[in-house]
């Protein structure tokens, strides 16, 4: 990058200058930079809160409360942070890539069909051995995510058509593939939702070990987690320590030096999509196996998606500081749903969003205060 | 399931996707990609229609639901110019930030009843033409008749007039534009507003004319991601827009009406028989915008055509190579 120095602002006698930054940066300052933009949204989502006729410190304090408030809210925040986890690891190691794969929302619910289809086909009998029945789910939910991901794969890697669009179309389709079946073939009683699985069919909760333990009655944390974060320790070992994962990285650094270096980005580009299927997939599953017990597409299709987005993005593509930043956000999601107008959530995740990348500038400038008379 | 009423509707509802579409051309031309445009629509939608409540007066709703969009894209402007961050992700925040400031704003809204609409009326002689005079000329809203004289006005724009030239040279050579003393920021900044006005048009035109009223995030339901896959059919072109535009239309009019019909081409209508076959239905038009993406990349690929060479690159002044 040539010298370019341009000036923004005067003020008495002193200026801003913005230059690039030439050095590495020390390892804390993007997490400090990354903080401080998480606050700077916060501020600036109570500012529009209080514009919409809300309290803003109120707003803030009940989501604190009503998340982590007592071990029974926390257990319901980690219930929530679950599938934002999976579908934050399947964004992140497509957009490591520079895979812009949006699709994860689609992947996501056509896991849980998958899953479900398993359950109430059926595959399996309701009175198959617990382990072998999830293991099964899981490695439907995984499959057919990875189908859903590796339609717009194969699209960008031979058509070279847009995986952004191909990839968010294939949600609505989703959508209404999943409400053709709880509507109409395994509807119960006219209902738009599936019969309830069989005990066999749900991942363990901490609940059910309250007689063992008495902390544990009436905690709804389900097993999902763990499959979540052993998910993000092999994910995070693919991507670092592997010589797959170093493909990936180069590929996403720099596509012509990866070309170069002999590395096949066609099939890199579909095998990615289909892991980051796969991953949004079993996070499906998690989700009717976990929480809903049956197929029904309001609480399986809320968002999580892009919710994945953007904890995928605060933690800078990185598996395991994804754990961290979705169980923030499970406790937004968790709060959000009692604080009028129902939209503040949504619009926090916007906001958040938009001054992380806004941020990043910072990371790649140094903004210096100068006087005006300083040579430049 | 009259071939002319779908033809009619069609091109009613395919005046939104055709406001949204060339506002992204614009950008796009300009170089900066803006995957915000759902979010900008909702922000119209939700603006025009609490504005007409307010005022009485649609007009100002269009002209506030405009201003409002266009506000907004600049946020994508200052991140994805100025700052020279990713367009993917910035555009992927502004549709978040649009919608979640929509259903913020447009709490209640739904309940609000009725409003004062833009006005729909026929046009003498041209809907006397056989075929077409039904179609185009006869009860539309006062947008699809904008639209029409719209479309190739901005051709003409694009591909005939100085201002056009520079906006097709910042999109495809930026540092060439800014040898010659005009600044690829502005232009730049001018064209992402610009883009977001017209996705805030878009959005009024749902919202006060095509299917009235505040229905949070299934005023648009996707559109926005509609007129993005749209842009890249029509190869940058407004006129190529306008026909995709329309096409989208009559197949989003067609899906309702075809469920409607006991008998079916001779046969016992299945979507009537079992309404959740409709499903399937309601795939469609996104199962469409699919392909249309495939032909149009195919068709680049042939020609040699497509994008503007500087599409989602930063323009970063002294920089070799941009």
């Amino acid at each position: 990058m040539a010298e370019s120095t341009s000036t923004h602002k005067k003020s008495a006698g002193y200026k801003i200058r913005v230059e690039p930054r030439l050095d590495v940066p020390p390892a804390w300052y993007p997490l400090l930079v990354s903080l401080g933009a998480l606050v700077f949204a916060l501020f600036l989502g109570g500012i529009l809160i209080s514009f919409a006729g809300g309290d803003p410190i109120r707003s803030y304090q009940h989501i604190a409360r009503a998340s982590f408030g007592d071990i029974g809210v926390l257990s319901d925040t980690i219930v929530k942070a679950t599938p934002i986890l999976l579908v934050a690891l399947a964004c992140s190691v497509a957009f490591r890539m520079k895979l812009w794969n949006i699709g994860a929302e689609g992947q996501f619910i056509m896991g849980a069909f998958g899953a479900s289809a398993i359950v109430l086909a059926p595959v399996l009998s309701a009175e198959t051995p617990r382990w072998l029945m999830l293991l099964v789910m899981a490695l439907a939910g995984m499959a057919m995510g990875a189908i859903w991901g590796f339609i717009p794969g194969y699209l960008k890697a031979k058509l070279n058509v847009n995986e952004i669009i191909s990839s968010l179309m294939l949600n609505y389709i989703a959508v209404a593939w999943v409400n053709f079946w709880i509507f109409g073939v395994w509807s119960e009683g006219g209902f738009q939702m599936s019969p309830k699985f069989p005990n066999s069919a749900w991942l363990p909760r901490l609940s059910e070990y309250a007689k063992e333990y008495p902390v544990f009655r009436g905690l709804t944390t389900h097993a999902g987690l763990l499959i979540g974060i052993v998910a993000a320790v092999i994910l995070w070992l693919i991507v670092y320590r592997s010589r797959w994962g170093y493909e990936i990285r180069l590929i996403g650094d720099n596509a012509q030096a990866a070309k170069y270096a002999g590395i096949n980005i066609t099939s890199n580009i579909i095998y990615v999509m289909m892991l980051s299927g796969a991953l949004a997939g079993l996070g499906g599953m998690s989700e009717v196996s976990g929480v809903v017990h049956r197929l029904q597409t309001a609480p399986i299709a809320a968002g999580y998606g892009f919710t994945g987005i953007i904890v995928a993005w605060l933690a800078k593509l990185n598996p395991l500081v994804i754990i961290v930043v979705s169980v923030l956000f499970g406790a937004l999601i968790l709060a959000g749903r009692e604080i009028q107008p129902s939209g503040i959530p949504k619009m926090i995740q916007g906001i958040i969003l938009v001054s992380l990348i806004a941020s990043d500038f910072l990371l790649r400038y140094r903004v210096r205060i100068v006087r005006a008379d300083a040579e430049e | 399931m009259d071939p002319i009423i779908i033809l009619q509707a069609g091109v009613a509802t395919g005046t939104v996707l055709l406001f949204a579409t060339i506002g992204e051309i614009f950008a796009e031309r300009s170089g900066v990609m803006n995957l915000g445009v759902e979010g900008m629509m909702l922000m119209g939608a939700m603006t025009a229609f609490s504005t007409t409540i307010a005022t009485g007066n649609p007009w100002l709703g269009v002209l506030a639901a405009m201003l409002a969009a266009g506000l907004i894209s600049q946020v994508h402007a200052f991140i994805t110019i100025t700052l020279q961050a990713d367009q993917v992700v910035s555009g992927l925040a502004l549709t978040f930030l649009g919608t979640g400031i929509s259903l913020v704003l447009g709490e209640g809204l739904s309940k609000a009843g009725t409003v004062s609409l833009l006005p729909n009326f026929s046009i003498p002689l041209l809907s006397q033409i056989p075929f077409l005079g039904p179609i185009l000329f006869t009860k539309q809203s006062v947008m699809v008749y904008i639209g029409y004289l719209f479309t190739p006005l901005t051709w003409y724009f694009i591909n005939h007039t100085r201002p056009g030239l520079n906006l097709r040279s910042v999109g495809e050579y930026p540092s060439a534009v800014d040898s010659l003393g005009i600044s690829v920021f502005r232009l730049r900044y001018f064209y992402v507003f610009i883009g977001g006005m017209l996705a805030g048009l878009a959005g009024a035109t749902i919202s006060l004319a095509v299917s009235p009223g505040w229905f949070s995030e299934l005023t648009t339901a996707g559109q926005g991601w509609i007129a993005v896959g749209l842009v890249i059919f029509a190869q940058w072109d407004p006129v190529r827009a306008m026909f995709g535009s329309y096409a989208f239309g009559a197949l989003r009019r067609l899906i309702l009406d075809i469920q409607g019909p006991t008998i079916l081409f001779g046969f016992n209508n299945p979507f009537y028989y079992n309404p959740y076959w409709g499903f399937f239905l309601q795939m469609l038009p996104y199962a469409f915008t699919v392909i249309v993406l495939v032909i149009g990349s195919r068709e680049a690929m042939r020609k040699r055509l497509g994008a503007p060479a500087a599409l989602g690159n930063p323009y970063i002044r002294g920089e070799r190579g941009k």
